[in-house]
C-alpha cells in the first residue's frame, strides 16, 4: 500500500469518515481546527452530517442526541474546549452511549497557548466530569497510530456502549507524516436494539436518560457501569516498548515526549547508557501491571516519567503502577514547550547516578 | 542519512510548502519524513516555519535543536536560526530579500535570487522552487527527477499548464548553484 503524507489533524478527520462516522459536531479551536474543516468538506460528500454548532457544550449535546439515536458520532476540540463539553461527556455515560471525543491538547490551564500540551491526562483518565465514570482513553504517538486508533475507536464505543477519548496534541495534529491506510479489524457488533431511533414496530419504547431519581436504579447504573469498565480493564489495556529489556533507566512517556523519547534512546544508547522506554497507549486503562512487572526487574535501577505538564499528570498512575519499588524522577514542561531530545538525555543521565 | 531542515520566512512566502515538498520528495525515495509547522497567531504577514526531517532510519523526535540545513526565506529568519545550524552545515539564503551575510565562518552559505530567477523565468510566484532546486543541488540526496515528477502532479488539470514554468525554476535554482 502506498504511503501518504498527512498531517495529523486531517488524518483523525479522514480516519472518522473511513469508520463510517455519521454526524460530526464541532466548534473551531487552534491546534485541532482542521478536524472540522476537513469534515465540513468531506463528511456530506460521504452521506454524513457535518454541523458546526455554536458552541462546545451544544456540539457535545448534539452527540449526545445523535449517538442516542443510534448514529456514529463525534466532536473534537482543544483543552478549554474539551473542558466545556465535559458535562455532556458525563451524560454520554451515564446515559451508556457511544461516541468518540478527539481533544488535541494544548497548553494550559485555563485558556493557556495555542502550543501542544498534555495537561489533560487527569481530566481524560479520571472522567472530567461529575459522578463515577471513566471513558477509554486512547493515546496515538505518531500520525499512524492517530489514523489507526481513531477508526479503532468508534469500534469500542460501540462495543462497550461508552465514550472513547482520542487523546492527541497539537504537534501530533499539526505535522506531517507518511501513513497508510491499512484496513483496522473491525469488532463483531451487536445491535443497537437500545437506540432512541424511532419505534418501528418494537412493543416498547426506548429511552435515553442520565437521571435516576430513584437510588436504587442509580445504583444499579453504577454496578452496571463498574462491571463494564472491569471489562475494558481486562481487555482493552495496551502499551509499547522499546530497548527495555536490558534497561536501566527506563522512561515513562506517551504521545508526543514518546517519540522525542526515542531519539534520547538512540542517543543514550550510543553513549553505552541502557535506557528503554515504556509507553502506555491506553493511558485509560493503564498498563498498570505491564508497568509493575517491568518496574520490578532488577535491571531497572530508576524510572524518569517524562510529560509536557508542569506538575506531572501520567506520574500518579506510574507511581500507583511502580508501588514504590523503584525510585522515580520527573521532567516536564507546559505552557507549549515541549522536553527535548538533550534535556531528556541529561535527566536520564541524572536519575542514573543518582540511583547508583 | 540524516537531515533535519528549518524553513523560514514571511507567511506566505511559500516556506511551508517548500518544506512539504521536500518531505514529499523523502517519502517518494523511500526515507522517513517529518513535517512539523510553528503555528501561532504570527502566521499572516510574520515569520512561519517548519522543520523537516529526512531520515533512513524511522525518526523519533520531529523537532531539533541543530540543523543540518537552514533555508532563511526573510531576515529574521537568518536573525533566528544561524545560531541553530550545526558547525559545518549549509544556510541557503533567500538573497532578494535577505541583505545580510551569514556571519559564521563554519558555514557554507549559499545565495539564491529566487524572485529575479522566477522572474526572469516568466513565474514570480515560483521562488520557492527556485529554492528547492539549490537545495536539492547542494544537498544531493534527492533527485531531480523525483521533485520533476512532483511537480507535475503538483500542477494537474486546468493548472497543467504551470508545471513547466515550475520545472525550469527549479531546474534554474539548481544551476545557479551548479
Amino acid at each position: 500500500m502506498a504511503k501518504e503524507l498527512w498531517k495529523g489533524n486531517e488524518a483523525i478527520a479522514e480516519a472518522a469518515i473511513r469508520a463510517g462516522c455519521d454526524c460530526f459536531f464541532g466548534y473551531p479551536i487552534t491546534p485541532q481546527s482542521e478536524v472540522p474543516e476537513y469534515m465540513s468538506v468531506h463528511l456530506p460528500k460521504a452521506g454524513g452530517v457535518f454541523v458546526q454548532s455554536e458552541s462546545e457544550l451544544a456540539a457535545i449535546n448534539m452527540v449526545y442526541g445523535a449517538a442516542g439515536a443510534g448514529m456514529r458520532a463525534m466532536t473534537s476540540s482543544s483543552s478549554p474546549g474539551i473542558s466545556l463539553k465535559q458535562e455532556g461527556i458525563t451524560y454520554l455515560a451515564a446515559a451508556e452511549l457511544p461516541c468518540v471525543i478527539v481533544n488535541v491538547m494544548r497548553g494550559g490551564p485555563g485558556l493557556g497557548t495555542i502550543q501542544p500540551g498534555q495537561g489533560d491526562y487527569f481530566q481524560a483518565t479520571r472522567g472530567g466530569g461529575n459522578g463515577d465514570y471513566r471513558t477509554v482513553v486512547l493515546a496515538p504517538s505518531n500520525v499512524q497510530e492517530t489514523a489507526d486508533f481513531v477508526q479503532e475507536a468508534f469500534d469500542i464505543a460501540d462495543q462497550y456502549r461508552t465514550p472513547v477519548v482520542v487523546l492527541a496534541d497539537g504537534l501530533t495534529g499539526q505535522m506531517m507524516e507518511p501513513i497508510e491506510w491499512r484496513p483496522v479489524p473491525r469488532r463483531q457488533l451487536p445491535p443497537k436494539t437500545w437506540a432512541a431511533g424511532g419505534k418501528k414496530g418494537r412493543s416498547h419504547t426506548n429511552v435515553i436518560n442520565s437521571l435516576f431519581l430513584n437510588p436504587e436504579e442509580c445504583d444499579a447504573l453504577n454496578q452496571r457501569l463498574t462491571a463494564k469498565y472491569s471489562e475494558i480493564e481486562k481487555n482493552e489495556v495496551r502499551w509499547d516498548t522499546a530497548l527495555c529489556r536490558d534497561a536501566e533507566v527506563l522512561i515513562t512517556a506517551y504521545g508526543t515526549p514518546a517519540r522525542i523519547a526515542l531519539t534520547a534512546l538512540d542517543l543514550l544508547r550510543e553513549q553505552g547508557i541502557k535506557a528503554g522506554l515504556f509507553r502506555p497507549v491506553t493511558l485509560w486503562p493503564f498498563p498498570e501491571q505491564a508497568l509493575r512487572d517491568l518496574a520490578a526487574e532488577a535491571h531497572v535501577r530508576v524510572i524518569l516519567d517524562v510529560e509536557m505538564s508542569s506538575t506531572g499528570q501520567m506520574l500518579d498512575d506510574v507511581r500507583l503502577a511502580v508501588e514504590g519499588r523503584k525510585p522515580i524522577r520527573y521532567l516536564g514542561h507546559a505552557g507549549g514547550i515541549m522536553p527535548t531530545v538533550e534535556e531528556m538525555i541529561e535527566a536520564a543521565k541524572t536519575a542514573l547516578k543518582e540511583a547508583r | 542519512m540524516l537531515k533535519r531542515i528549518i524553513i523560514s520566512g514571511f507567511g506566505g512566502q511559500g516556506g511551508l510548502a517548500i518544506g512539504k515538498n521536500l518531505a514529499e520528495a523523502g517519502m517518494d525515495q523511500g526515507f522517513y519524513v517529518t513535517w512539523a509547522p510553528s503555528y501561532g497567531p504570527e502566521m499572516r504577514g510574520g515569520t512561519a516555519n517548519c522543520s523537516v526531517v529526512i531520515s533512513s532510519s524511522p525518526i523519533g523526535s520531529p523537532v531539533f535543536a541543530e540543523s543540518t540545513e537552514l533555508i532563511a526565506l526573510n531576515e529574521p529568519s537568518l536573525e533566528k536560526f544561524e545560531a541553530g545550524v550545526q558547525p559545518g552545515g549549509a544556510v541557503f539564503v533567500n538573497s532578494g530579500v535577505v541583505t545580510g551575510q551569514v556571519r559564521r565562518e563554519d558555514l557554507t552559505a549559499y545565495y539564491i535570487p529566487c524572485a529575479q530567477i522566477a522572474q526572469e523565468v516568466g513565474n514570480p510566484k515560483a521562488g520557492n522552487m527556485v529554492m528547492l532546486g539549490a537545495y536539492v543541488a547542494k544537498t544531493g540526496f534527492l533527485k531531480p527527477e523525483t521533485i520533476e515528477a512532483m511537480i507535475a502532479q503538483m500542477f494537474t488539470g486546468p493548472k497543467a499548464k504551470f508545471a513547466p514554468l515550475n520545472v525550469e525554476a527549479f531546474r534554474r535554482g539548481m544551476a545557479c548553484v551548479g
